[in-house]
């Protein structure tokens, strides 16, 4: 067992600065309106920094930045631009400790997972997006023996992107990677949750970006968001948080006509057939793990297994298994590499987890385990800590239905293989979804089936670069990850040519 | 009181209703509307009235009177998720907290929450 030292304390691997202005145009900058506000840390729900509050005139500011930056590294060839993101990810890798130590402490996630994936998956986004970016081929396409039809990719300009509090670093990296390896130049609002280990990030990074080709404005949504997606200098804006805002980040930019990607959350089926059960393998103990990712990152994962559909020949015997489990998981101190779930990530989202258990309850859902905030006792008694929590119920039920956004997993059972794909369907979402057999054609028929962007077949939230991630239904609009996400921050420009002498003849 | 005597589907808490006094005071007119999905979602958002733009997707659930503000606030959910929603009341709270979308609040150090009770079967058979 290790324990790392708080940021900042005797002995820690990284320290958080006291103050973090807005990163524009290469400097440090002080907000407009010179206020700033306090960044707890839901472990202890002590302040440990406190941010720059950014307002209109901080986005223009920043805006104009990343329009000064972008006819350059737009015109950058694809080599250097694949070089500075290789570059950024071996920075990352040479400092990984000290990040995954920063971002633990700022979200509450143990550092056992920002160690092994959050941090270690941006490096290799970055690396990723260094390479898919230098493979990108434009088309030519011969229209007639004389006519062809030249098709580039260019970079769409300044893009905005609001990024989420859960996954603060690999979010980020999901849209900066490919908007940056496609030339376009950014202006990113981090969450205001989770406002601070970008700035880690970036006193790493910082001397190798060119001044303006990423800007980084702290704030709240109201006040820093919403002028970002309002900005009519934006090309593009790619937002990951929830359907009404969503919702209204579509309607402003319908007022400029640009385009926007969204991830809005889901309500995921994991779904396990009885041949799962067939023997006490690997595969099975496999299977059961794969029950209880529902607490990775306190389950604060739009594609949160958060509903458990379990076939009713195995029922019994797989649920008892799957609480046993559950049992097993420990929760503690995020900085301590043995704890496996940490504390959620603000007070607001404690106390929403708190009341979802409680509809729930009331509603008839059986508690199986958890239900119950966890008191931690000394320092952690101050943070966020809610009990991994299994309820059984039905799947009209609203926490069958909504996004409850923590460490909750909903379990009911099919008879059949329509009842399973009924059931995981009946649901406003489509992000991610699961699905556990010994048999591929039965996997492969349900992942077909059911209508989500992602289905994990005998795994679960593994998020490899090479994979498109996206949602269906209300879960948003346009994918993430995969070379693809190029063209998600292109335009396509078409020089049609004609190599004929011969006028057309029609004048 | 801040409520009508009439049955209704969604009710405020009094630091709501305080709130909702400080918020309108600064930009006016206000409206909320229920968000589903992940991060700050499934948490009532409130904006200056038609920030939001409503449609033939979403239902009114109520609207509220608050003592000191002239206007009633509109409260919306999309009709889809009204369905799963139907058999519950809701009252909007206040918590400390942090993030919530483009919401009014956020910046004042605090979230609106929204807590819920089954209706009655009176309450059920008044409101359909």
């Amino acid at each position: 067992m290790a324990k790392y030292a708080a940021p900042g304390e005797p002995g820690s691997v990284v320290a958080y600065r006291s103050r973090y202005d807005h990163f524009i145009g290469g400097d440090y900058v002080a907000p407009a309106k010179g206020q700033y506000f306090e960044n707890p840390t839901p472990v202890t729900g002590q302040v440990f920094t406190e941010l720059a509050r950014g307002t209109g005139e901080d986005i223009d500011r920043a805006v104009s930045a990343a329009e000064g930056a972008a006819a350059s590294w737009g015109r950058t060839p694809v080599a250097e631009r694949a070089e500075l993101l290789n570059k950024i990810a071996d920075r990352i890798a040479q400092n990984l400790e000290a990040i995954a130590v920063a971002e633990a402490w700022e979200n509450g996630k143990p550092v056992r997972e920002t160690l092994a994936a959050d941090i270690p998956l941006a490096i290799d986004h970055f690396r990723y997006f260094a390479g898919a970016i230098r493979a990108q081929e434009g088309g030519i396409s011969e229209i007639d023996p004389e006519t062809i039809a030249y098709h580039f990719h260019e970079p769409l300009g300044v893009v905005g992107q609001i990024i989420p509090w859960n996954f603060p670093l690999l979010m980020a990296t999901w849209k900066l990677a490919p908007a940056l390896a496609a030339g376009n130049t950014v202006v990113l609002k981090p969450a205001e949750q989770t406002p601070a280990s970008i700035h880690v990030l970036l006193s790493f990074i910082a001397d190798l970006l060119p001044p303006g080709v990423l800007n980084v404005v702290n704030g709240f949504g109201v006040e820093a968001g919403k002028p970002l997606a309002q900005n009519s200098r934006i090309r593009k804006v790619a937002f990951t948080g929830e359907t009404t805002t969503g919702r209204l980040i579509m309607q402003y930019a319908s007022e400029n006509i640009i385009p926007v990607t969204l991830e809005l959350g889901g309500k995921s089926p994991n779904i396990f057939f009885a041949d799962v059960a067939d023997t006490q393998d690997a595969f099975y103990d496999k299977a059961q793990e794969g029950f209880t990712m529902f607490a990775l990152n306190q389950g604060e994962v739009c594609t949160c297994p958060s509903r458990a559909l379990v076939q009713s020949s195995i029922y019994d015997k797989f649920l008892g298994d799957a609480v046993e489990r559950v049992g097993t998981i420990k929760q503690g101190h995020p900085l301590d590499t043995e704890t496996t779930i940490g504390a959620q990530a603000s007070n607001d989202q404690f106390e929403k987890i708190l009341s979802y258990i409680d509809i729930g309850k009331q509603e008839g859902a059986k508690v199986l385990t958890g239900g119950e905030k966890a008191e931690l006792g000394g320092e952690l008694s101050g943070g966020y800590y809610i009990q991994p929590t299994v309820f059984e119920g039905d799947n009209k039920m609203r926490i069958f239905q909504e996004e409850i956004f923590g460490p909750v997993v909903a379990v009911t059972k099919f008879d059949d293989y329509d009842d399973a794909i009924k059931i995981a369907n009946d649901t406003l979402y489509g992000l991610g979804a699961g699905v556990w057999s010994r048999s591929g054609a039965t996997a492969y028929r349900a992942g077909r089936e059911i209508q989500a962007g992602r289905v994990w077949t005998n795994c679960y939230h593994a998020y490899p670069a090479h994979a498109a991630f996206g949602g269906y239904k209300q879960s948003g609009i346009g994918r993430e990850n995969h070379r693809m996400m190029l063209e998600h921050y292109q335009q396509t420009k078409n020089l049609l040519v004609s190599y004929a002498q011969q006028a057309q003849g029609l004048f | 009181m801040n409520q009508p005597a009439r049955k209704q589907r969604v009710q405020l808490t009094e630091t709501a209703a305080e709130l909702l006094r400080g918020l309108a005071e600064q930009h006016g007119p206000l409206m909320f509307h229920q968000s589903g999905g992940c991060c700050d979602g499934s948490a009532p958002m409130c904006y200056p009235a038609g920030e939001f733009r409503t449609g033939s997707s979403d239902v009114l659930l109520g609207e509220l009177l608050v003592d000191g503000i002239p206007e009633s606030i509109e409260v919306w959910m999309s009709a889809a998720q009204f369905e799963y929603w139907r058999h519950t009341h809701l009252t909007i709270d206040v918590v400390p907290g942090r993030g919530s979308g483009f919401s009014l609040e956020a910046p004042e150090g605090v979230r609106f929450l929204i807590r819920s009770r089954l209706l009655t079967d009176e309450e059920l058979a008044a409101l359909g």
